[in-house]
């Protein structure tokens, strides 16, 4: 594995990533469409991505563990959309709303 | 040259973003993930793991983003506008700037373990040695997992016997 002098340093990438971090907490927190919430959650698990790959390619090469590990991310976020998606298409046919504060019902 | 490419890519992540979750219409909010995860996959680049990016592309690009497309289409109410966002977006707001101020934080006093001006390039062979050797059994289990959440996201938005 041939190592190359980059002119970014890694901390530009770490601060990119807590950028889009936040930006997708707080599109979980505000929007109130379930499908919203959930592409704010993808922003969040993309964020948590590119740390894992910085720090894979800068920190530790020998192993590159971040990278084998933000593959399993990727595959696990294709997984969760999908049923996710399956559980708001159900609710909408039973409740006729994809909005997160009228599906109320287990809430005490 | 690599820095304004950084931080073109950057910019392109962090206005998508920005876009998902503050766009009126919803239909533009997805539109601005696409771009927002296709900027992903231009910093993966820029990070030399070119396979992340092609996966990043394929998966999330055209899966994700054509399965929530699909998704809002379905749902869709005329009321939708209205209820985009709820009554605790200022709350939401601070939580999310107190999050960003804790990172930065931690960012600024962390020392890291090496020079971290450099990065090795990791060659396509390995990664794939690595996945089907030291990494097989939660290979296979993703596989599992992928396949249980089909089945299950089929089981879950079939129409049930009876209904309409």
């Amino acid at each position: 594995m041939e190592t190359v002098s980059q002119s970014i340093p890694l901390e530009n990438f770490i601060v990119l990533s807590s950028i889009v971090f936040s930006i997708g907490v707080y599109g979980v927190l505000a929007r109130r469409n379930a499908v919203m919430i959930l592409m704010s959650v993808e922003l969040m698990l993309n964020a948590v991505s590119i740390n894992m790959v910085a720090f894979a390619v800068y920190t530790a090469p020998s192993l590159f563990v971040g990278i084998i590990f933000a593959i399993f991310v990727i595959t696990i976020a294709a997984a969760e959309v999908g049923l996710a998606l399956a559980i708001v298409l159900r609710v909408f046919k039973n409740r006729g709303t994809a909005n997160v504060d009228e599906i109320d019902t287990l809430k005490w | 040259m690599t820095e304004v490419f950084f931080y073109i890519m950057a910019g392109i992540v962090v206005v998508g973003a920005l876009g998902v979750v503050l766009v009126r219409n919803i239909v533009y909010a997805a539109l601005m993930l696409i771009m927002s995860l296709l900027g992903v996959a231009g910093i993966y680049i820029l990070l030399s793991v070119e396979f992340l990016a092609l996966v990043q592309i394929l998966i999330y690009g055209g899966a994700v983003t054509v399965l929530v497309l699909f998704a809002l289409m379905l749902t869709r109410t005329d009321d939708l506008k209205a209820k985009l966002d709820g009554d605790q977006k200022p709350l939401a707001a601070v939580a999310a700037i107190a999050l960003l101020g804790a990172f930065f934080a931690m960012i600024s006093q962390t020392t890291w373990p090496r020079d971290v001006n450099q990065l090795t390039v990791v060659p396509f062979g390995d990664i794939g040695d690595a996945l089907f050797s030291r990494w097989a059994v939660p290979f296979e289990i993703a596989s599992g997992v992928l396949l249980v959440a089909l089945v299950g996201a089929v089981v879950i938005a079939m129409q049930e016997e009876g209904e309409r």
